[in-house]
């Protein structure tokens, strides 16, 4: 035994060492951009680049709404396949399942064909239009996560007597769902949003081919013209991810099947 | 890149199916559905017919033909060698550090720092990725500095360079090896401790229990896994995108190109693109669903 202890420290050790340096040599290069000495200085650079914020700020927009719209999208339809079409419940998670196994390169790939502005439906003419089309590109690649998340939720309340007591208490089906069901869902629903909200703040494919001014085409520019500034941005990245991540793993605590552990 | 979640598709809880759903239920999910038709099916569908079509709409296999130009070939062939050694150094990786850090005998802290990193590092992909690796491992980055002021080795004396094949590979890794832990953990708590103390019992050494009981219990889903990572690699372009520009000749990168400006100058060749490499996710995919439902019998 004492020999495999001692084989598990040195996987351990070999993989800390391979997943921290990038980690810390980012951070230090980050620092570098004054000659002979450590300083902020890149990171004054970007966070007083007014694209810098322009996009962030369009990209954390993009995030709320799909947030929002994915959240009204997703869970009126996990509980009425819970409450009242359970058979459609394969189906349904089936198509959750496809913007897995579909590359988003692939679904943009046919969105700018369908959605061109010769199509009946021209989204990408106008530039809201196309920041929806973007939206909505979001929603399908946050659909598996949101979509488990939220499902895994219904299943840990019960939707069913809940649903009949507050009908016996004469509520209507938009306060069933908004004063009901979504209250007692909390939890899922913070966390599929701060997943979201980490997979679609830097997203470079989607928003690059629907050429939106969002923060990951940004990333790119910035990371083919300067040479601290992509870095200092890695680290803010960085941060944001692990900000989110944390939020989740904090709400996650003591909930088994919250979305850390489900959404993989 | 995305992180996949296939995993955990949770039993349905078994709910007394109303008496009689009246007609209209199915209204309840009408909006889910059409959103998945506008944006799932017919997205993918019309680059499915558009691969079998010439620019006037006829049918044609021409297009499919046009797939086996050397140029195709080559950046099919090279994605698929990339993905695959990515997907199988990330689960023979992250298979070894999932067993140390649960079963491993090391201290019980060092499992939950290990899930939540893992939980972390697959986000942690795409352009920003592609940096950190390019300010550690690039021409002028810490670690090819750092060997060369201390052992005076030049790194890219080597032909080793950050934007070519072997560093694509280092930095998938990046978060193919935590995905391979967040999935193989779970399964490798499905090792039931009486299977091990059986095996111990019948005189059993490490080796008999890994190489006659666990092994063949988690094959199924270390391959599936495997098969998962490649998917995930396969469909990706963000990393490869801001790590080499368009330096290496990826299918992904390709398209890229393809969709911005049809630089194949051939519409319905892209979309057979497009239709090849769907058939190849799905096809990993539905091995990993097959693997998947025979590891089930064991939990």
């Amino acid at each position: 035994m004492k020999r495999a202890r001692w084989v598990s420290w040195l996987i351990m050790a070999i993989c800390t060492v391979y997943f921290a340096t990038p980690l810390l040599c980012t951070f230090e290069f980050s620092l570098r951009l004054k000659r002979g000495q450590y300083s902020f200085a890149a990171y004054e650079n970007v966070f007083t680049d007014s694209r810098f914020q322009e996009t962030f700020l369009y990209s954390t927009i993009l995030s709320a709404a799909t947030i929002v719209f994915g959240t009204l999208l997703v869970v009126p339809t996990a509980y009425w396949v819970q409450l009242r079409l359970p058979r459609l419940r394969p189906l349904i998670e089936f198509i959750t399942l496809m913007p897995l196994v579909i590359p988003a390169i692939i679904l943009v790939f046919g969105y700018v064909r369908i959605y061109n502005s010769s199509s009946i439906l021209p989204m990408t003419s106008a530039s809201w239009s196309t920041d929806l089309l973007l939206g909505c590109s979001y929603i399908t690649l946050a659909l598996p996560y949101m979509y488990r998340a939220i499902d895994t939720g219904l299943q840990s309340i019960d939707v069913k007597t809940l649903t009949e007591a507050a009908e016996s208490l004469g509520a209507k089906w938009p306060s069933i769902l908004f004063g009901v069901i979504l209250p007692n869902l909390r939890v899922a629903i913070v966390s599929s949003a701060f997943l979201t909200f980490a997979t679609v703040i830097g997203e470079f494919t989607m928003a690059s081919l629907l050429d939106r001014p969002a923060f990951g085409p940004y990333l790119q520019l910035v990371g083919a013209n300067r040479a601290y500034e992509p870095s200092a941005l890695a680290v803010i990245t960085f941060l944001i991810t692990w900000g989110c991540m944390g939020v989740i793993q904090l709400l996650g605590r003591g909930r088994r099947g919250s979305i850390s552990a489900s959404a993989y | 890149m995305t992180p996949l979640s296939a995993e955990t598709v949770p039993p349905s809880r078994a709910l007394a199916a109303p008496a009689a759903p009246t007609s209209f239920a199915w209204l309840g999910v009408a909006p889910f559905l059409a959103f998945a038709v506008l944006f799932l099916i017919l997205p993918t569908l019309h680059l499915a017919v558009g691969a079998f079509q010439d620019a006037e709409g006829h049918f044609t296999l021409g297009n499919i033909a046009n797939l086996f130009q050397p140029q195709i070939v080559a950046s099919f062939w090279v994605t698929i060698k990339i993905s695959m050694i990515s997907a199988i150094g990330g689960a023979v990786i992250g298979f070894l550090l999932a067993y140390a850090g649960v079963m491993g005998g090391l201290p019980r802290w060092v499992r939950p720092v290990l899930m939540t990193f893992s939980g972390v590092a697959p986000n942690f992909a795409g352009i920003p990725l592609a940096f950190a690796f390019l300010a550690t491992l690039g021409r002028t980055g810490l670690v090819t500095a750092l060997l060369f002021n201390v052992f005076g080795f030049k790194l890219y004396d080597t032909g080793f360079s950050i934007t070519t094949y072997w560093g694509l590979i280092l930095a998938y890794l990046y978060f193919q090896i935590p995905l391979m832990v967040l999935i193989l953990v779970p399964a490798l708590d499905g090792l039931k401790k009486e299977w091990r103390e059986a095996s111990d019992i019948l005189g059993g050494n490490g080796w008999h229990f890994w190489r006659h009981v666990a092994i063949p219990i988690l094959w199924p889903s270390l391959v599936g896994t495997t098969l998962l990572l490649f998917a995930n690699a396969f469909g990706a372009v963000a990393t490869a995108y801001g790590l080499t520009g368009s330096g290496i000749n990826l299918v992904t990168i390709m398209l890229f190109a393809q969709i911005r400006g049809d630089v194949l100058h051939d519409q319905n060749l892209g979309y057979a693109i497009s239709l090849g490499m769907v058939v190849i996710t799905v096809a990993s995919n539905l091995i990993y669903i097959v693997l998947r439902a025979r590891t089930r019998r064991f939990q």
